[in-house]
């Protein structure tokens, strides 16, 4: 595959998660918080920092699926978009036994939130 | 009208059908919606993780009303409303663990340590907010479960917990003075 042909799938991969809104993704997150927190290990890990981080490694929570840890996924928008669309479809095996966030702008709104997060607090 | 846990003939059931049908059964029993189409279980091993994922989520519901009973800071009518919505949870926990025991899986179990934002709760407010916020999370959550059961009976008992927890969602809202039903549907 040429490097412009990569730069145009790239370009159209961006182009197809719609602009998100953290405010908006604040009232999404609340799905999320029956196993997830921003700044806590729950049920399921923490949420700070995500961005850029490799899928199952946050030192301290000890309840990821092998399927996750050995997915080879780094959390960004676009494989977060993926993964949230459909989390037992994109990455079979996660104890994430959840049917995703179908919505896609709803998906946008909370992977800005996720991401307005920032990294964690030590 | 009577209880149908007491009704449903468990033994013969059980003897009658095999494991995956009992676990599929034993839910429905205690769901108090049982039926023998329950002996028709897909994948288990599917099943499992997701009740698994619910069965965590339970587990620390009913240790975060356990520090909100001992906070001090609920007044008494708000004190029993966290006692009973605590048992409703212990509930849901034994039979989720018990469905997954039966589908040949070992059930999660409670965390060593849970860290709940206890610096965060200062009034009977903040802790009703708080419980509040799980028991909404507690209903996506199975909304989200709900489509991916491959036992289309384990997804009706699911449906189950989740309008218990809907309505321990609004019950606590209401105590907050909030709008209890704020929408016409969840999400």
């Amino acid at each position: 595959m040429t490097l412009p042909v990569i730069l145009l799938l790239s370009a159209s991969l961006a182009a197809a998660v719609p602009a998100g809104d953290p405010q908006r993704g604040t009232a999404v997150y609340e799905r999320c918080q029956a196993c997830h927190a921003l700044d806590r290990n729950r049920t399921g890990p923490k949420h700070c920092g995500l961005i850029g981080r490799p899928a199952g490694t946050v030192p301290e929570f000890r309840g990821y699926s092998d399927a996750l840890k050995t997915s080879g996924i780094v959390w960004d928008r676009a494989s977060l978009d993926r993964f949230l669309a459909d989390p037992l479809g994109t990455v079979p095996g996660t104890r994430m036994g959840y049917a995703g966030v179908k919505d896609p702008q709803e998906r946008a709104d909370l992977i800005a939130f996720l991401a307005a997060a920032g990294p964690c607090k030590e | 009208m009577p209880d149908p846990i007491i009704l449903l003939p468990r033994r013969s059931f059980f003897a009658a059908a095999g494991k995956t049908a009992l676990s599929a059964g034993a839910v429905l029993l205690l769901a108090g919606c049982g039926s023998r189409q329950a002996a028709l279980a897909a994948d288990p091993a599917a099943d499992v993780n997701i009740l698994n994922s619910a069965l965590g989520a339970e587990q620390e519901a009913v240790a975060a009303y356990q520090v909100g009973a001992e906070s001090g800071l609920l007044t008494k009518p708000a004190l029993d409303l966290a006692v009973q919505f605590q048992g409703h949870h212990k509930e849901h926990a034994d039979v989720l663990a018990k469905t997954v025991r039966d589908l040949g899986g070992q059930p999660a179990e409670p965390l060593a340590r849970y860290d709940f934002p206890t610096d965060q709760l200062k009034s009977e407010a903040d802790v009703l907010r708080f419980a509040a916020g799980l028991e909404k999370g507690a209903v996506s959550a199975y909304l989200g479960a709900v489509p991916l059961f491959q036992e289309r009976e384990l997804a009706r008992a699911a449906a189950s917990i989740l309008g218990d927890e809907a309505m321990h969602w609004a019950v606590l809202r209401q105590a907050l003075g909030e709008n209890p039903v704020p929408g016409a549907f969840v999400s």
